[in-house]
């Protein structure tokens, strides 16, 4: 199973867990497995079967848009980051 | 002591003349007041581990001086021991090296004496140097908010002698600010937190320039604002003025160092444009507000902007020297909760607006695709 790290603004979507274990052989089938568990994550990654246009995933350190989007492979020892703009700052 | 000739001022002269190489084995600030010319700096201290990388020949024949020959004999004794078989000590004041008809060198005055003294610890280190400390004394920074990231960075560029920081931020010192935004004090409340900003450090500094530029960062505003300037640490607390930032940064090519907060988590990175990704390539699309809930609504821990705001002033320190690694193509996260630092990579997009193949501002010669495929 690879690890997802949920970023902070998404953790009340999965009471509030920093990292989940999550099977599946390609980062869409482990978001998947997620979705099927914290169904209100879903609509807060995806849009229209997508990855949301907003949201950047990585296994491990590279942008899954770089790659092969939904389809790029994982392993078991892989970490899946998902990371939305943070625009938190000076006020 | 086999091995080291001790000369006097006469014969060093025709040693020098004969092709000997001259080392100075003095400390730099008295190397800085001036020096024979054509001679290397390796400090006493350094010798046995810099002078075998300068001179890898043991038979190279050398001239060691210092002020009046101490130190310059307990460095030709020591290199005599090591092996070097042509070392000559100049058993005399240096000083008397210029009147007896020597070469001599004075490095053009870059600091005044005050900033000798004031800067004199980070001038030691070998990346700064007197030549470092006068780039930061020429260089401009423009901070985009002073608030809770901009404080503390705005403290270590004074501090170090960044000559000019501008300030913009359109509001006032509010009770709430404090927490976290410690370039502001409890008796201004109420005052414009530019004008708040330059107290603060002119109070640390009062040899730096500070501009106060009151007003938002817009469209209309951007370019103005940031055109003046060699660096831009972005502290903003919205995706409109990030993204209008950016695209003004590309088109005039001036460096951005980002930083974004959240409760516990922040993120730094380092855009430098057409030399690796900007912010749209980070985030093409721009996200709703609600992903962007002010420290207002969310809330903050006054370390965290610290912390991420510091990160970002060492940022700005390197792309300033010119030394190191930056963040450019990296994203830093930290996390406070578990004390972590993390990175990914951030890849320069080829369907970037603002920097890809369409970019309107782009140099033609550069090889986007090239880039994105190396990395």
């Amino acid at each position: 199973m690879s690890s997802v790290r949920i970023p902070p603004v998404l953790r009340d979507a999965v009471d509030g867990s920093r990292d989940l274990p999550a099977s599946g052989a390609t980062v869409g089938e482990a978001l998947e497995d997620l979705f099927a568990r914290h169904p209100a994550l879903r609509a807060r990654v995806t849009e229209d079967g997508s990855l949301s246009p907003f949201i950047n995933v990585y296994v491990n350190d590279r942008d899954v848009r770089f790659r092969d989007g939904l389809d790029t492979p994982v392993g078991d020892t892989d970490t899946i980051i998902i990371l939305p703009a943070m625009a938190g700052g000076s006020r | 002591m086999s091995g080291v000739r001790t000369v006097s001022t006469a014969e060093a002269l025709g040693l020098a003349a004969d092709g000997y190489r001259l080392i100075d084995v003095r400390e730099r600030s008295e190397w800085d007041e001036g020096h024979i010319a054509g001679a290397t700096l390796v400090p006493l201290a350094t010798v046995p581990e810099r002078l075998p990388e300068l001179v890898p020949d043991p038979a190279t024949p050398l001239l060691l001086y210092c002020h009046s020959g101490a130190r310059s004999a307990r460095a030709s004794a020591y290199l005599a021991q090591v092996g070097y078989t042509n070392v000559a000590n100049l058993a005399a004041r240096v000083a008397e090296w210029k009147p007896a008809g020597g070469a001599w060198e004075e490095p053009q005055q870059l600091l005044t004496d005050a900033q000798r003294r004031r800067y004199s610890r980070q001038m030691l280190i070998p990346e700064i140097g007197q030549e470092g400390q006068r780039k930061l004394l020429d260089a401009k920074v423009l901070l985009i908010g002073a608030g809770a990231l901009g404080s503390g960075a705005a403290f270590y560029l004074a501090s170090s002698g960044v000559g000019t920081i501008g300030l913009v931020d359109d509001d006032v010192v509010e009770e709430s600010n404090l927490q976290r935004q410690i370039l502001h004090t409890t008796d201004r409340l109420g005052m414009p937190k530019v004008t708040s900003g330059r107290l603060s450090i002119n109070a640390l500094n009062p040899e730096t320039r500070v501009v106060e530029h009151r007003e938002r960062m817009t469209a209309d505003s951007v370019e103005r604002l940031i055109g003046a300037y060699d660096v831009v640490l972005d502290g903003t607390d919205n995706f409109d003025t990030r993204y209008v930032l950016n695209d003004a940064a590309v088109k005039l090519r001036i460096p951005v160092v980002h930083g974004s907060i959240y409760r516990w988590d922040g993120q730094v990175t380092t855009f430098v444009p057409f030399g690796g990704p900007c912010y749209r390539c980070m985030y093409p699309t721009q996200p709703p507000p609600e992903l962007a809930p002010a420290c207002s609504v969310a809330g903050v821990l006054g370390v965290l902007p610290g912390v991420i705001g510091l990160l970002e002033a060492n940022e700005v320190f390197k792309l300033l020297l010119g030394v190191g690694e930056t963040l450019a193509g990296r994203l830093l996260m930290f996390d406070a909760m578990g004390t972590t630092f993390d990175e990914v990579r951030v890849w320069r997009d080829p369907a970037c607006p603002a920097c890809g193949e369409a970019s309107p501002w782009r140099d033609a010669t550069v090889p986007v695709a090239a880039e994105v495929a190396a990395g």
